[in-house]
């Protein structure tokens, strides 16, 4: 599927190209008098962070032995791309006063004291190109004699040990994030000043409300409990609109509010987690697609333009779990969204082809889009030449489908009128949307019992579902959908498709051991401690792939007891915190990144909870985490390892091209 | 089962159901398709569509259901799913009076606009919220009345929608679909009450009379099996 891609990367660079011309365009950047600054460990932006280019770290310095001291050497690589190591011995994830080490509570945006970097730059000639391992020679992985005799050396050490253990966590009490507030009146007599706390607790909020004031959405609390703050919201957002001078976000105490307006609506996220302004934004922007998504833009405005105070939850009605399936999702941190892309499921080349031909085979003439995803994971598409689809409205599916369990819980086939903003933004399409658990393809013929028995199959995990989802613009085509999606399992069914990927996707993500060392099974090699997580994004497909959550950041399924199949696999808290930690150094990553006028290639960061690497080409984003004692070395050799691999294996790991009719 | 062996006439009837918002119109069909139960489902978005064999004496109805969502901006696309139906199972809240408001708007746009022999049963779900749901039926008539002192939720007496049911010449049930009390009775009645005739051709007229004679017949079925029933819905 040829998806939009990225700036400038359409021309899909082999990594192998060697450009000259950049590499003496790297020495000028380097050698040139005002490099700019490296993003430092900040978690907040200043307002006109965005625009302004200026990083401001609101930490107030720590007491500690941690000196901030960075090292930064530009260098090329023989694919023609630079990259900026900076190396510092801080704390990056920590650096930030945590609620509970801060001693105001409010600090303001301010530079900060100790920001003594010595820059370093190299021109690209004293070194040789060449491996990325061979750049860790120097000295720069040294560490100082007090901090090696504090912390033994030992590679065995898991990221995010040390923050789990510490005191002063930062994201403790996140595993009861998404509990409810209890309504007031409830068993147990809760007071208003106990449900408020409870409402302040909470780390990551996210609100709508009109441009009149009337409160639309909001992730936590009910009406009584926000609708105060619903209104001082508006009042701030409106005085800087009335001054011509929007209001795009601020900072208070260790919380960022983020400000999106689209025509008469307000969106406000506020964050502790630490994701930066253009993070947030995109998922405020997700939030406004999903209402896109059930009313359309045309329904939106014409309700807005009769009467501008209408009250938009009524319309919204049955929308909220959807909203707030999102916006968990961008808690709990999901890759896709970060990276906007899609995750594939592994399936070998020629297996592919066959469910796409199958696929085409039983196509019908309504048939706009057709998709098979198994546990939220593209199998296989199909499409019109002239159409594409885009990975913001494939997210809006996805969720529906997967996160809330509004379609699943229901069984049966649905049909469900819903708006594709970026397709059309304008008007609905018709999904047709089958689970392969609920309707068994021999079923038909049988003769259900009578009375019916309860349901007695196991479980199954999401991962494991396959649904078929077949988007016709014509809302009269149900019928003709259903005879293709008989057709199509039929098909799959016998040609052993629905085995294969019931099998691939019963496999999981890929291992990391299995992909650093293919040969040795269990041999880990020489001790030197393992990546314990990575993404990889194509670029040009606007896919990414990663690898096994499990062991580090996944303890086993808690099992679910028979009696409560439809409800969500539930994940442990610990679990639930241990991916929050990955994640938030993923966006930490990210956003140093891809922060403007970085002109960041490699990002190595190292903190005492972990060890991370980002890296981006023209054709890859790569970012992976390690435990902390991980050298630079070992790292970037894991990091060359799983890219190869990933090119290795494109064809199976993402969806090249697609279906196309 | 014993039909498998002397296979009866089957037929396909096309049954929707239309209600408020959170009424259980999913809950209902979860517990007579799935014979299952789902604590605070999450909304319909759209429209799900399942089917359910339902094996009378002398023949078996194959219930191609149309489960809708009551929100008002899918109420646009209900006549695409009442369109050719011959049954309609209109639900509503015992325990939300604008429920039954809602209830009878469906009512009169089946009446108006559905296919002439379609029979049209109301069903007030959530009878476990009431206080009649353990077996008390006979004494909980009007159940307006003693509503505040008993912890009772009911705010539509059985009374008020019976006579409501019977004026309209509508099937008349209430049902728990969380104990299951009732519900397969539900769809019992409608398959007897839908008419021979209009089962071989799927736009059958003159079931309106069939529909209300069984309303009577209703009636009975109503309080008898209710005792036994309650004692059932625990045991499942």
């Amino acid at each position: 599927m040829d998806r939009d891609t990225e700036a400038g990367t359409s021309s899909s660079i082999p990594t192998s190209t060697h450009d000259p011309s950049e590499t003496t365009n790297t020495t000028t950047k380097a050698a040139d008098p005002v490099p700019p600054l490296p993003p430092r460990p900040s978690r907040k932006l200043s307002d006109d962070g965005a625009s302004g280019g200026a990083l401001h770290v609101t930490a107030a310095p720590k007491p500690t032995t941690q000196v901030s001291t960075i090292d930064i050497s530009t260098l090329s690589f023989p694919d023609g791309s630079r990259g900026t190591f900076s190396t510092s011995a801080t704390s990056a994830t920590r650096s930030v006063a945590s609620p509970q080490s801060s001693a105001s509570g409010y600090t303001s945006p301010r530079t900060d004291p100790t920001e003594t970097m010595s820059v370093t730059s190299y021109p690209a000639t004293l070194r040789p190109p060449g491996d990325l391992a061979d750049l860790v020679t120097g000295e720069f992985n040294r560490r100082s004699r007090a901090w090696s005799m504090l912390r033994t050396q030992s590679s065995s050490v898991q990221p995010f040990e040390a923050s789990r253990s510490s005191a002063c966590d930062s994201l403790a009490g996140f595993e009861k994030e998404f509990d409810d507030i209890p309504e007031l009146g409830e068993k147990g007599g809760i007071t208003d000043e106990q449900r408020l706390s409870l409402w302040k607790s909470k780390m990551k909020h996210y609100m709508i409300l009109s441009s009149a004031g009337k409160p639309i959405w909001s992730r936590h609390g009910d009406t009584s409990l926000i609708n105060s703050y619903m209104g001082v919201v508006q009042t701030i957002i409106s005085f800087y609109e009335g001054a011509k001078d929007p209001l795009l976000g601020f900072t208070a105490g260790n919380a960022r509010f983020v400000i999106s307006t689209q025509g008469p609506l307000y969106f406000v996220a506020i964050s502790r987690l630490g994701e930066s302004d253009a993070q947030l934004r995109s998922q405020l922007d997700a939030l406004y697609m999903q209402i896109l998504s059930t009313l359309t833009l045309p329904t939106l405005k014409n309700i807005f333009v009769h009467r501008p105070s209408t009250d938009l939850r009524k319309p919204l009605e049955g929308t909220e779990s959807l909203l707030s399936s999102l916006a968990d999702s961008f808690t709990k941190g999901s890759p896709s969204a970060l990276l906007g892309a899609l995750e594939c499921l592994r399936l070998r080349k020629s297996h592919r082809a066959t469910i796409n031909n199958a696929f085409l085979k039983c196509r019908s003439d309504k048939l706009l889009y057709g998709l098979i995803v198994a546990g939220g994971k593209l199998v296989s598409v199909i499409r019109p030449r002239k159409h594409s689809l885009h990975p913001s409205d494939l997210q809006l599916i996805f969720n529906m489908l997967f996160e809330s369990g509004g379609i699943r819980a229901g069984g049966g086939e649905n049909w469900v009128p819903l708006c594709l903003p970026a397709f059309n933004n304008r008007g609905y399409l018709y999904m047709y949307v089958s689970f392969f658990d609920t309707v068994d393809i021999s079923e038909e013929t049988t003769t259900p019992l009578e009375p019916p028995q309860p349901a007695t199959q196991p479980p199954k995990s999401p991962d494991e579902e396959i649904a078929i989802i077949l988007i016709s613009a014509d809302k009269e085509s149900f019928f003709d959908l259903k005879s293709m999606r008989d057709k199509l399992a039929l098909q799959l069914a016998k040609n052993g498709s629905l085995s294969l990927i019931q099998s691939a996707a019963r496999q999981g993500r890929p291992r990391i051991e299995s992909i650093l060392n293919p040969s040795s099974s269990s041999q880990i090699a020489e001790g030197q401690g393992q990546l314990s997580h990575f993404l990889y994004k194509s670029r040009a497909n606007v896919q990414f792939c990663q690898s096994s959550l499990s062991p580090t950041f996944e303890s086993p399924y808690s099992t679910v007891s028979g009696s409560e199949k439809g409800s969500t696999v539930s994940q442990t808290p610990e679990t639930l915190v241990s991916r929050r930690r990955l994640m938030t150094l993923y966006h930490h990553l990210h956003s140093s990144i891809h922060a403007k006028h970085s002109h960041l290639k490699v990002l190595h960061l190292v903190s005492e909870d972990a060890a991370s690497l980002a890296w981006i080409t023209p054709v890859f984003e790569f970012y992976c985490v390690a435990g902390p004692n991980m050298s630079r070395g070992v790292m970037t050799q894991c990091a060359n390892k799983v890219v190869q691999w990933a090119k290795r294996e494109e064809e199976r790991l993402f969806i090249i091209g697609g279906g196309v009719f | 089962m014993a039909d498998a062996n002397t296979p009866k006439p089957s037929s396909s009837v096309k049954l929707v159901l239309l209600g408020e918002a959170a009424v259980g119109k999913s809950s209902l069909v979860l517990r007579f398709v799935n014979n299952d139960f789902q604590e605070n489902k999450e909304p319909t978005i759209g429209a799900a569509f399942l089917t359910q064999k339902c094996n009378l004496p002398t023949r078996t109805i194959k219930f191609e259901i149309w489960d809708t969502a009551g929100q008002e901006r899918f109420a646009s696309l209900a006549p695409m799913y009442y369109r050719n139906a011959q049954a309609a199972l209109v639900v509503y809240d015992l325990t939300k009076p604008t429920s039954l408001i809602k209830a009878k708007h469906w009512v009169a746009e089946l009446q108006r606009q559905a296919s002439p022999g379609i029979v049209i049963a109301l069903v007030g779900n959530k009878l476990d919220l009431t206080s009649d749901s353990a077996g008390s039926a006979e004494v909980s008539g009007d159940g307006d009345d003693n509503a505040e002192d008993s912890g009772d939720a009911r705010k539509i007496s059985t009374e008020e929608a019976k006579t409501y049911a019977e004026e309209e010449g509508l099937l008349f049930f209430e049902t728990s679909a969380k104990t299951g009390h009732n519900v397969t009775e539900v769809f019992t009645a409608i398959a007897n009450a839908i008419p021979e005739t209009s089962l071989k051709s799927a736009r059958g007229p003159g079931a309106s009379h069939a529909g209300a004679s069984r309303t009577e017949e209703q009636r009975v079925n109503l309080n008898g099996p209710r005792d036994p029933n309650a004692k059932e819905g625990c045991a499942c």
